[in-house]
């Protein structure tokens, strides 16, 4: 469908996140060692070409 | 003595001409032509757009970095491209028109060895009525363009702050359009920029795009793993709009922008407008419109450019359905298939066909995505071709370099929100840009190399990147070791 569909109307739920999964986003420490891991995934990429 | 002429100074044409120059012995020349004095870090033009950057923070000047290295630089645009020569010039060349200050519109011709277009995009605003920032729209596509969006922006929360509601329309203008991740990341920036300035609750955020469902990308969507199942892009994005409260229209190509009402065709044939009081849409792609012609002066634009204005390179462009694509279609080497010495690469060359599944309303309008064909692989297919030509004017027999998008993963940071402390990113890997449904039957991409998660990481990440590619395009100490 192509309408404009507003958070949470009964024909469609998307997953939303909970509490925890928010402030790890956001946690400096968590975020830290994401940070580790993402740039070795991204140099990983880098190595194939 | 042999020379190479680079037309664009954008990401890959730079890329290119650095990495040539640094390999080259000084007997050769490299000479850059482009229209633009200043070099711009364009992901970062979205925080310009926001107005937490200024457009001198994401652009510098060409000229003396190009002094530094020994490049020849040209403030000028292309008007035609001669690769046959013409009566009384023996050699291929390209005629230029200044746009240096002062002499502006003296024409020079530009004779080559080898040939890189690596013009970019011409901004088609012109295909919708009412699309661009001299007309009903913003656009964040330069970095000009983006300091405007940001006046707009300020605009808008000025008035929100006076207690008024305002609904804000950010995405496509067109059918066709690329590049939806530029404009997914600005809106992004714009709903946490007004949740930093107090006034989210007096927005309507709605996000309008040509993809078939969000987080296509022009890419087809991708699937990664994610807690404990392998899920499509589809759900991951979906699941951040609806988080940050956005509303979104997909499967839509705008026809008309007028001020404050933006009208929009759907797949499904449907007419619709939708009120808006701050618009950035991005317009389409073509190419820039160079002209070629023939030893005898005879057009042969068609031989070389495709109807888009974008060149024909070593793809397979064939017609035929979505059902028979392959990876192999698209292109390895990025050279002319009827002058060896013409490469294209970045958004210059001429796709084989899109990457997403190609969507027609009834009447015929098309409703889907262009390839996306920037940033990271934009640079290692020039480096590749800058290798390529390098050897043939060393006059060394190497193996021939490839760069496929069919064979090659990308990473890409989309910023949700620019604060060191509380920003976030989408951080992203696809493995190979080109989905292989012969390889990958269910995915169609590595699933080991391929993932997506949002978080202060990712912000850190793009941050980052902005300083070390400003560092690299300045050609600073070292700036080889910071990868494409």
């Amino acid at each position: 469908m192509s309408t404009v569909r507003k958070p949470f109307e009964q024909s469609y739920y998307p997953p939303v996140p909970t509490p925890l999964t928010k402030a790890l986003r956001t946690n400096w420490v968590w975020q830290f060692l994401r940070f580790l891991v993402i740039n070795v995934r991204m140099l990983r990429m880098v190595r194939m070409h | 003595m042999a020379r190479l002429l680079i037309l664009g100074a954008g990401i890959a044409g730079h890329t290119a001409a650095l990495h040539a120059r640094r390999k080259l012995g000084e007997n050769h020349e490299v000479v850059v032509v482009s229209p633009n004095s200043r070099w711009n870090w364009i992901p970062s033009n979205i925080w310009v757009g926001v107005g937490v950057m200024t457009p001198e923070q994401v652009t510098f000047p060409l000229a003396p970095v190009y002094e530094k290295t020994g490049v020849i630089f040209r403030q000028a645009r292309a008007v035609s491209l001669h690769p046959d020569g013409s009566e009384g010039v023996s050699r291929p060349y390209v005629m230029v028109e200044s746009t240096e200050p002062g002499k502006a519109g003296a024409r020079e011709r530009l004779e080559y060895d080898y040939l890189i277009n690596a013009t970019g995009p011409r901004l088609h605003f012109d295909a919708t009525e009412g699309l661009g920032p001299e007309k009903n729209s913003l656009s964040v596509c330069t970095a000009g363009h983006a300091a405007q969006a940001a006046v707009g922006l300020d605009e808008a929360v000025a008035r929100m702050q006076r207690g008024e509601r305002q609904t804000l329309l950010i995405g496509t203008g067109h059918g066709t359009c690329t590049c939806q991740g530029a404009a997914f990341e600005y809106l992004f920036n714009v709903e946490f920029e007004l949740r930093r300035r107090g006034v989210r609750d007096k927005a309507r955020l709605v996000w309008i795009s040509n993809e078939h469902e969000l987080g296509d990308f022009g890419m087809g969507g991708m699937f990664i793993r994610r807690g404990g199942y392998i899920t499509h892009s589809r759900v991951f994005t979906e699941s951040l709009y609806t988080e940050r409260g956005v509303e979104w229209i997909t499967q839509a190509a705008v026809k008309k922008v007028d001020r404050g009402e933006i009208h929009y065709e759907t797949l499904d044939g449907r007419q619709e407008s939708i009120r808006s009081d701050f618009t950035m849409l991005l317009p389409p792609f073509s190419g820039v419109g160079l002209k070629a012609f023939d030893r005898e002066g005879v057009e042969i634009t068609e031989s070389l450019f495709a109807p888009s204005n974008f060149m024909y390179v070593d793809g397979d462009y064939t017609k035929k359905p979505y059902e028979e694509w392959s990876p192999s279609d698209w292109p390895e080497t990025y050279r002319s298939p009827r002058y060896d010495n013409i490469y294209a690469v970045g958004i210059a060359f001429a796709p084989p066909h899109p990457i997403s599944r190609p969507m027609f309303i009834p009447s015929g309008t098309p409703i889907y995505p262009t390839p996306p064909r920037t940033g990271m692989p934009s640079g290692v297919m020039a480096r590749e071709v800058a290798f390529n030509i390098v050897d043939k004017m060393e006059g060394r027999e190497g193996k021939t370099r490839t760069a496929s998008m069919a064979k090659m993963g990308a990473a890409c940071i989309a910023s949700a929100g620019a604060s060191l402390m509380r920003g976030t990113a989408v951080s992203m890997t696809v493995y190979p840009i080109i989905p292989d449904f012969q390889k990958y039957p269910d995915t169609g991409r590595d699933i080991h190399y391929t993932s997506g998660e949002i978080g202060l990481a990712g912000h850190w990440i793009k941050h980052l990147l902005h300083f070390a590619f400003m560092y690299k395009a300045k050609a600073r100490p070292l700036w080889t070791a910071i990868p494409e």
